[in-house]
């Protein structure tokens, strides 16, 4: 593979992503450190958000330690070079959320919705847009649709007006050859304006790999983690794909050195548990399951006494999506009931 | 004289045919009008052939008829957009306007919770909230109604097949307008409502998470009690409303895990999000037409 010369923008999601990882129990100190660390360090984008988009702050995804506002406000008048980006999804936030993100003065917005839903996004792209805000289209557990159905959901995005469309294996689930049929299609059929974004999972041990492939076949952001940061098995470890990237030549604009200090003395400190590919994060992307949905997995495993696997193997039978963390405590419930446990 | 109080359907779409079909079993409404804008929409075609009278002119198509055929309540299954203007016309004729829309002009109704209130007070145009909060608020309502809420949390999951694209261009005043009667009519201090979209094939049920924060120790007993007998209330007009689990108490945190499992009249089985509306509304219609029947409430004179 030739990456040489190739430049690909990187966008950390520790704050996001790495949300999940944390309970959304990180703190504004925290958030500073890593986020100075980062501008620092040379990324270019970070997103800061509860880990299910603005507005996720509920019981059925957790309550935060601070507001979506309280974190954006410590956070984006630190930044030296770095822009913010807040991540928001149609039917848990609103448009008063993203009006409140841009007041804190976010530089983009994602919207992100299930890879075949795109057509709920319109009113917020579109706000997006319109703020001239950068906005990005998020297609996730984008495993689960054909190509040209991941082209057509994201020409809905595109039409809505969004200058970035992202493929995102929210599951961990996809192979190179699988990215880089995607991206390609993405890259080939898009307006040639429009970026195309990758945001991988490591839950078969493939994020950086995956995000090779999407490198090569067109995509111009790479979405990942500094020390893994995120749900399941983490996301692309930036340190890492960095040092790849430098290897082969490709401009990412990074000071490594740096990235892998804060990944060594900033974040794995905060960390709660280690971020690797233990049993259950294997089974999200074994089975095609949402990568935040391991937390909770574990937690109805140790209430219900059913099996944090078996949870998530039947999730995946059954086709569930992003948000669906209500299903985990109903299932474990259902099936600890069919054991004769309760 | 029959004890059935006539009634129009405005917009002959899914909502709409589901509607009439329960409607046709209503031994309190008859409908009589089915009322679209375009005369070669399967939707009239359909209402015509089931012995309805059609206008494909809008409300006002159906203007000179009300006092004729003696149109007491007229259900507005279009788009928030024009459901002003279509009750604002049939108000001033003396017509009960229950709103299926988004629009909310009129207060919000979740039968089991406040239809009696509204119905004995003869308001002239209801709101039937969104589905999810036809499927849920009763659950907050149940808890609310033992002990204080300071917070109401629901989940409600859909499949794709059943959202229709009003509501996918508009997916906000889904989260706002059920937000906002959890508060209103679920007696929760603050209310939170999260909408998801599931794609799956065959089609998944409709499925609602309900959680309540109450502010002291929950008493288990009491609202146990209460959730049961809520279902059953419910259950009297959508019988596919099922207590999967729960309740379930972790602290202050009260969790119900609801199945909705439609009629399957013109919406397919899975499509509960839509049976409950419709039901909803016609219940609501039935109840203004039992206590006109039982003298206890007096409709506009004509």
């Amino acid at each position: 593979m030739d990456l040489s010369g190739k430049t690909v923008k990187l966008h950390d999601m520790s704050l996001r992503d790495g949300m999940h990882a944390k309970r959304h129990q990180i703190s504004l100190e925290q958030m500073i450190a890593v986020s100075t660390g980062l501008d620092d360090a040379g990324i270019p984008l970070i997103e800061v958000t509860h880990g299910d988009g603005l507005g996720g702050s509920s019981v059925n995804y957790g309550f935060p330690a601070f507001t979506d506002e309280e974190y954006l406000n410590a956070v984006v008048p630190k930044m030296k070079n770095a822009k913010i980006s807040a991540l928001l999804l149609p039917g848990i936030g609103t448009v008063d959320h993203l009006k409140m993100a841009r007041d804190c003065g976010v530089h983009s917005i994602r919207v992100a919705t299930h890879c075949t839903e795109a057509d709920v996004s319109e009113q917020h792209i579109g706000l997006a847009a319109k703020m001239e805000l950068d906005t990005v289209g998020f297609l996730m557990m984008a495993h689960m649709a054909s190509p040209d159905k991941i082209l057509e959901q994201a020409r809905l995005m595109e039409s809505y007006g969004a200058n970035c469309i992202y493929c995102t294996d929210s599951a961990g689930f996809m192979l190179p050859d699988e990215v880089t049929e995607k991206i390609a299609m993405l890259r080939a059929e898009l307006n040639p304006a429009t970026e195309v974004g990758f945001h991988g999972h490591h839950n078969m041990g493939m994020a950086v790999a995956n995000s090779l492939a999407a490198i090569e076949a067109g995509a111009a952001r790479i979405d990942g983690s500094v020390a893994g940061l995120g749900a399941g098995a983490g996301n692309t470890p930036l340190e890492v794909l960095v040092a790849v990237l430098e290897r082969m030549n490709a401009n990412h604009g990074i000071d490594l050195y740096k990235i892998m200090d804060v990944a060594e003395d900033i974040v794995n400190p905060l960390m709660d548990q280690p971020i690797r590919v233990d049993r259950d994060a294997l089974t999200l992307g074994y089975a095609g399951v949402y990568s935040s949905f391991l937390l909770f997995a574990k937690r109805a495993e140790a209430k219900y006494h059913i099996q944090a696997r078996d949870i998530l193997v039947e999730l995946g039978k059954r086709g569930t999506v992003g948000g669906q963390e209500d299903m985990i405590e109903d299932l474990a419930l259902t099936m600890a009931k069919e054991k004769g446990l309760i | 004289m029959s004890k059935k109080l006539k009634a129009a359907i405005i917009g002959p779409g899914n909502i709409g045919t589901d509607l009439l079909m329960k409607m046709m079993r209503s031994e309190w409404i008859e409908p009589v009008w089915m009322v679209g804008i375009d005369p070669e929409s399967a939707g009239l075609k359909r209402a015509q052939e089931l012995g309805l009278k059609t206008s494909s002119t809008g409300v006002d198509g159906l203007l000179d008829f009300v006092a004729e055929d003696d149109i007491r309540i007229a259900f507005d299954a279009t788009s928030a957009y024009v459901h002003a203007e279509n009750s604002r016309k049939l108000n001033a004729l003396g017509v009960v306007m229950i709103d299926l829309t988004p629009a909310a002009i009129g207060p919000y109704c979740i039968p089991p919770v406040n239809l009696k209130q509204h119905a004995s007070q003869l308001a002239m145009n209801v709101n039937m909230v969104t589905c999810g909060g036809q499927a849920t608020i009763p659950m907050v309502a149940a808890v609310s109604q033992v002990q204080a809420v300071e917070y109401g949390e629901i989940i409600a999951t859909v499949s794709s097949r059943s959202v229709g694209p009003g509501t996918r261009q508009n997916i906000d005043e889904f989260t706002r307008t059920t937000a906002n009667a959890i508060e209103k009519i679920g007696g929760a201090q603050q209310g939170k409502a999260i909408i998801i979209i599931n794609p799956a094939e065959p089609p998944l049920m409709m499925r609602d998470t309900i959680h309540c924060l109450t502010k002291d120790t929950p008493n288990q007993e009491a609202i146990t009690e209460s959730i049961h007998k809520m279902v059953a209330e419910v259950q009297k007009y959508v019988p596919g409303y099922k207590l999967v689990n729960g309740p379930i108490f972790d602290g202050n945190k009260v969790s119900v895990f609801m199945e909705v499992e439609g009629l399957g009249d013109f919406l397919p089985t899975y499509a509960g999000n839509l049976d409950i509306m419709t039901a909803a509304g016609l219940r609501t219609a039935e109840m203004f037409s039992e206590l006109a029947n039982s003298g206890e409430i007096t409709l506009p004179a004509r």
